[in-house]
């Protein structure tokens, strides 16, 4: 236990900012996480994979002399495909399967995939530059990363942009109502295929821009993947399905309780407290969740 | 099951059978080949540095059988290596090395890449009494479990940073200083921390941050905004290459003002490279560097390793490479004093080294570990935008003068 923080006030102002900056990238990994449980009902272990893979595609630019920035829409672009096309080759052999199954199918995807990455790109740490400077706050006491505020733009930009392609879409139409009733949609002519493809598509995207963004404000290699799918999974099951400004909400709020729990706990405690967390949401949600059997499959 | 899959499964099996009654043939010494073992790491997140120790030990086979070879008994013979990938994994590093000895009947053993998988093979070895030459465990619990077989020709890792201290306390006119860490939860990076808690109980330093990197995390941002808070007068980082790239990242992007900076794995994150100008006066501790002064008859010294190896590989050197060649001249060394293929007449040999190779004198304490050889210290400098590691400790050695204190980042451009 560590109290520094409470005697230093600037110091609590660095750590509520940065944990708010990083949970809202935290927060746009979580809503694609959400999107897809949603409409798919499958929780995607491989989701800090495909983060880590777009943070690939970042690098990769970087390295051939494009600004990584630009990765926000290069990135995206790129792991769409790569999430239809992983659709097309896995998930929907698995799509109307039991949750165990399309659980062994992601962590099956998130291990070749770590492989890949291994052997395509190599397993040194790699970082990509972007050169943002940073910005500082009451004469110097608290400095913030110009690439970490940048990311937490883009990060809200691309959020307010797809739920208002949600909304107004014809295909975004089509997921909302596949999410409320597969079945009904399919009836009213709905091509729950290719909405599944498309889900399963964006939800890889908006990994494809975390990743771009990580790899300018983080660190890349092909094995930290993992904390990205926990992380996204703890937000998605505090904030529930379907319900964007809650996981906004929760990825900032997670982001604070990862700042703080370094700070007073003790920074081998981070990723730990996390875990913690997580069990201590999943009991209380059975506990609430008992009396409303019907949310549970 | 149809009739080809079954057919095609008893095929499979016949070729098996077969094959590993051919492989269990192969014994220590094979005509003129003398046959050593290793598992290391080709995949998973070891690869790189794996494939630096495996590229090291490729060099000096090739380098010590065209000069002739090992003399034993009047006669020469020739290395061979056998490899299996051990996919950066313990478990599977001490299956393979059960299977090198008991079905492939290898009698030396050379060790893998990294301590906790050396830490996984070291009992294996030490049942069957196979002597191991290993040149990447450097954890300190290595060498205290009493290992007989176990031979490290590089410095434990507690002598990494501690130098960095007693240069810090110098700095500060022979006064104690403040020291604030940062190490990642693995046995080497800890094994670091422990010589620094030694370095600061010698010079009566005071630990004010003392925090612990999960594995996972690449984020330090919390461990930093208390280094900036508190103002030590030294910071020391240790967590292998993601370590390194996570606090020059971040120590640049929040400028953050420490006189002094020590780390670890600055050359096998290229730093230098990856960072630029960033990492400058950043200190690091390595076993090796190619303008050291030691010499031997196979490799010349360091400059002549450094460009022979870039020319056979490709890239410089790192020192995991070049540590990993030096074993192979221990085990030459130790073959033809022994005179004799007899595993405890080569351990013995092994154990009475002393020798100088171009990586460093070689010479080995009770618990197997190098005492013969310092760690140095090399401090990133740059020229306008390239930056290079010039080494400034020990002063034997140094072809710079140690840069300190750290200019604040106000004034840096």
């Amino acid at each position: 236990m560590d109290f520094l923080i409470f005697k230093a006030p600037m110091l609590m102002v660095q750590a509520s900012l940065d944990g708010i900056l990083l949970g809202i990238l935290f927060a746009l990994i979580a809503y694609g996480m959400a999107l897809q449980w949603g409409v798919m009902n499958i929780i995607n272990i491989a989701q800090g994979d495909l983060v880590i893979l777009g943070g690939y595609i970042a690098y990769t630019m970087y390295i051939a002399g494009i600004h990584p920035a630009w990765g926000v829409i290069v990135s995206p672009i790129l792991m769409y495909f790569v999430g239809w096309g992983l659709y097309k080759l896995v998930i929907n052999k698995v799509v109307d399967r039991d949750l165990f199954i399309s659980i062994l199918a992601t962590f099956g995807i998130a291990i070749v995939f770590q492989q890949l990455m291994n052997f395509i790109f190599g397993a040194d740490v790699v970082v990509a530059q972007s050169g943002y400077g940073t910005t500082m706050l009451f004469d110097n006491s608290v400095t913030l990363p110009n690439s970490k505020i940048f990311s937490a733009f883009v990060s809200l930009a691309y959020a307010v942009a797809l739920v208002i392609y949600m909304k107004k879409s014809k295909l975004g139409r089509a997921i909302r109502a596949t999410a409320q009733n597969a079945r009904a949609a399919k009836i009213l002519g709905v091509d729950t295929e290719k909405v599944y493809a498309a889900t399963f598509g964006i939800n890889a995207a908006l990994c494809g821009i975390a990743g771009a963004l990580i790899s300018i404000t983080l660190t890349l290699h092909p094995y930290v993947g993992l904390p990205y799918t926990v992380r996204s999974f703890m937000i998605v099951i505090v904030a529930g399905l379907g319900n964007l400004p809650a996981v906004a909400i929760s990825g900032m709020g997670l982001g604070l309780f990862e700042e703080f729990a370094d700070y007073i706990l003790g920074t081998e405690f981070r990723i730990g407290a996390v875990f913690m967390l997580l069990v201590f949401i999943l009991v209380y949600r059975r506990f609430k969740l008992s009396k409303k059997r019907e949310y549970l499959k | 099951m149809n009739k080809i899959a079954k057919l095609f499964i008893t095929f499979i099996s016949a070729l098996t059978l077969t094959l590993t009654s051919i492989t269990s043939s192969f014994a220590k010494v094979e005509g003129d080949m003398i046959v050593l073992g290793s598992a290391i790491s080709l995949t998973g997140k070891y690869s790189s540095n794996g494939v630096h120790t495996q590229n090291g030990y490729n060099m000096a086979v090739d380098r010590i059988n065209k000069m002739g070879g090992v003399k034993v008994g009047g006669k020469s013979y020739k290395f061979e290596i056998i490899y299996y990938d051990d996919e950066s994994n313990p478990k599977r590093a001490a299956q393979l090395a059960e299977r090198l000895i008991k079905q492939d009947g290898v009698h030396y053993m050379l060790g893998p890449y990294s301590s906790g998988l050396t830490k996984a093979i070291a009992p294996v070895t030490e049942k069957y009494k196979i002597p191991m030459v290993e040149a990447n465990g450097a954890s300190r619990s290595l060498f205290t479990k009493g290992y007989k077989y176990l031979f490290a020709v590089l410095s434990p890792a507690n002598q990494y940073l501690e130098v960095a201290i007693d240069l810090a306390v110098e700095k500060n006119g022979g006064k104690p200083v403040k020291i604030a860490q940062a190490f990642e939860q693995d046995a080497f990076s800890q094994d670091v921390r422990l010589g620094i808690l030694d370095a600061a109980k010698r010079t009566g330093s005071k630990i004010i941050i003392d925090d612990k990197l999960p594995k996972e995390l690449n984020d330090m941002a919390a461990t930093l905004a208390k280094v900036k808070a508190t103002k030590p007068d030294v910071l020391v980082v240790s967590g292998h290459t993601k370590g390194a790239l996570t606090a020059i990242r971040q120590i640049a992007e929040m400028k953050v003002d420490v006189p002094m900076l020590a780390m670890t794995h600055c050359d096998a994150a290229k730093l230098s490279k990856q960072h630029g100008k960033n990492s400058e006066y950043a200190l690091c501790a390595s076993q090796w560097h190619k303008n050291l002064s030691y010499k031997d008859k196979f490799f010349g010294g360091g400059k002549k390793y450094d460009k022979d190896f870039t020319k056979e590989f490709g890239y410089a050197p790192p020192y995991q490479s070049a540590e990993s060649s030096a074993a192979l001249l221990v085990f030459k060394d130790a073959f033809e004093r022994a005179n004799s293929f007899d595993r405890d007449k080569v351990r013995d040999a092994l154990k009475a080294t002393d020798m100088q190779t171009f990586y460093g004198n070689i010479k080995f304490g009770p618990g197997g570990q190098n005492v013969a050889k310092p760690m140095i210290l090399f401090q990133v400098r740059c020229k306008g935008d390239k930056c290079e590691n010039k080494v400034v400790a020990p002063t034997k050695w140094a072809s710079d003068k140690f840069f300190h204190p750290i200019p604040p980042w106000s004034e840096r451009g």
